[in-house]
């Protein structure tokens, strides 16, 4: 039934999975640094972050994927050209479609991560903090033991639904040619001239890995609930 | 470090040294005077309860003292090391964030609320400033957790987190946590205020074998038959002021201050 494209399908998912946990990697740290900009930074740092999560938040993905993917290696190439010396006067960048694809991707649901971790971190009550100040902890000591943990809770569903969201967009990252579960699927319906039953085993592999990631966040969830009895 | 050498002897407490003295502390919020000029001076041993109207001062005094709020003016030292000086930018405005969390950690604060980590167990809770702030070896903490747990009573609930624990067990177990940091004092801010009525006195019998045990306290409380009997010294503060201050006897016996003996008067104990 699968005429031969069973393993490149299973090598796009794990392509797919690559490319998520590394996106997603890469949006947790950029949600936590825009988290801190927005809640303890200064005038400049708060308005950039506040630009990134409108700018980012307001176009839609597959815009961001094509601009970036296609257009930044353009830009610094006419740079290059323009305002370099004569001997880089043939100069050419390309991206490599798998870091352009988590570096968007990353760079895209870092911004809803901003926001997740920005409401999380206000939900911590203030006495948690205050203990910790008070008892002597600061900065990295003070996150890392209390502002972190207890943020969590709070910040796991939110997390969960962006992990959720970020996977089914690895699909727009065929668009720039890679390998990728959705890419592998056209690929063997137009060889096959079967879209149906291969968009059909894309559609049941994705659902698969949400299935199995519910399953896994919810283990996350009991772990960052520890010690309080409300459950979100 | 310089300071080593200003460690004062009161001569009128014998040889008691002086742990904690605060010189004409002032705190506005805004346009409001909350702290008018408050001076006091704590011995090793001492156990001082504050006591005051709601209104009074006697929280953001004591959450001034470990520059939980900063003071506007004022001079705050701690077994002769400055805490807060308004005349040295090193303290006030361009504070030496690492000088006022070593402060902190060696006046550990008690709260009304508990605020006991919730994510962490008891043990944890307890062991967690020892080990990340001051840097000891775990194995020593871990000792040391287990002997302060033991003497608030509640060692055998180490592995519960706060939520699992009354009111009552969770403010031992806060009093183990500032007992933790062998502290020079602990700071007490209202801690029988958000426990039921029958958990108070479990509480304030670990806070009397403290006191008896000598170390030292600042309380503020409401608890008025923990004050007249527990404590070395009382003072009453009213409209950021200190009103009226002296031994319990003085007093809760003969109050000077009209405003103290109304306060003690509408104060059933």
């Amino acid at each position: 039934m699968l005429q031969g494209y069973g393993p490149l399908l299973l090598k796009g998912l794990a392509m797919t999975i690559g490319v998520s946990l590394a996106a997603f990697a890469v949006a947790f740290v950029l949600g936590l640094l825009g988290a801190s900009a927005k809640l303890y930074g200064g005038r400049v740092l708060r308005t950039i972050a506040e630009i990134y999560t409108v700018v980012i938040r307001g176009v839609p993905e597959l815009v961001l994927i094509l601009l970036i993917y296609y257009g930044t290696p353009t830009l610094i190439q006419t740079l290059v050209r323009t305002f370099g010396p004569e001997s880089m006067s043939r100069f050419r960048v390309d991206f490599d479609p798998f870091i352009a694809g988590v570096c968007t991707l990353g760079l895209i649901y870092g911004a809803f991560a901003t926001e997740v971790f920005r409401g999380a971190i206000r939900s911590i009550p203030k006495g948690q903090i205050e203990a910790g100040i008070a008892y002597g902890m600061t900065g990295f000591t003070l996150i890392r033991m209390v502002i972190f943990p207890q943020m969590l809770r709070f910040a796991i569903s939110g997390l969960g639904n962006v992990w959720l969201v970020l996977v089914k967009a690895t699909a727009l990252i065929s668009a720039i040619q890679l390998d990728e579960l959705m890419r592998s699927a056209e690929l063997a319906s137009a060889n096959t001239r079967e879209p149906f039953t291969f968009y059909l085993i894309a559609a049941l592999l994705y659902l698969s890995v949400t299935v199995v990631s519910l399953a896994l966040i919810k283990r996350t969830e009991q772990f960052a609930f520890r010690g309080n009895e409300a459950r979100g | 470090m310089q300071a080593q050498s200003q460690v004062a002897f009161d001569p009128s407490q014998g040889t008691a040294e002086t742990v904690l003295s605060v010189d004409n502390l002032h705190k506005s919020f805004g346009a409001l005077e909350v702290l008018k000029g408050i001076s006091l001076e704590a011995h090793k041993g001492d156990v001082i309860s504050i006591l005051g109207s709601s209104g009074s001062g006697k929280s953001t005094f004591l959450r001034c003292l470990n520059l939980l709020e900063t003071p506007s003016t004022g001079d705050i030292r701690l077994k002769g090391e400055p805490v807060f000086s308004s005349k040295d930018p090193k303290f006030s405005t361009k504070r030496d964030r690492g000088l006022t969390a070593r402060q902190r950690s060696r006046m550990p604060m008690v709260f009304q609320g508990f605020n006991l980590w919730s994510h962490m167990t008891i043990l944890q809770n307890v062991m967690a400033a020892p080990s990340k702030v001051l840097n000891r070896p775990a194995h020593e903490v871990e000792e040391l957790a287990m002997s302060v747990l033991e003497r608030v009573g509640i060692a055998n609930k180490r592995d519960m987190y706060p939520s699992q624990l009354s009111g009552g067990q969770q403010q031992r177990a806060a009093i183990a946590r500032a007992l933790a940091m062998k502290p020079t004092l602990i700071l007490f801010d209202e801690p029988t205020s958000a426990l039921d009525p029958e958990l108070v006195g479990e509480v304030l019998r670990v806070m009397r074998k403290l006191a008896e045990e000598h170390v030292t306290m600042l309380v503020v409380t409401h608890e008025m038959n923990f004050a007249r009997d527990v404590s070395t010294k009382v003072v009453f503060l009213h409209q950021g002021l200190v009103e009226e201050e002296g031994t319990p006897d003085e007093v809760f016996g003969s109050p000077k201050s009209q405003r103290c003996r109304e306060f003690l008067s509408t104060t059933s104990y």
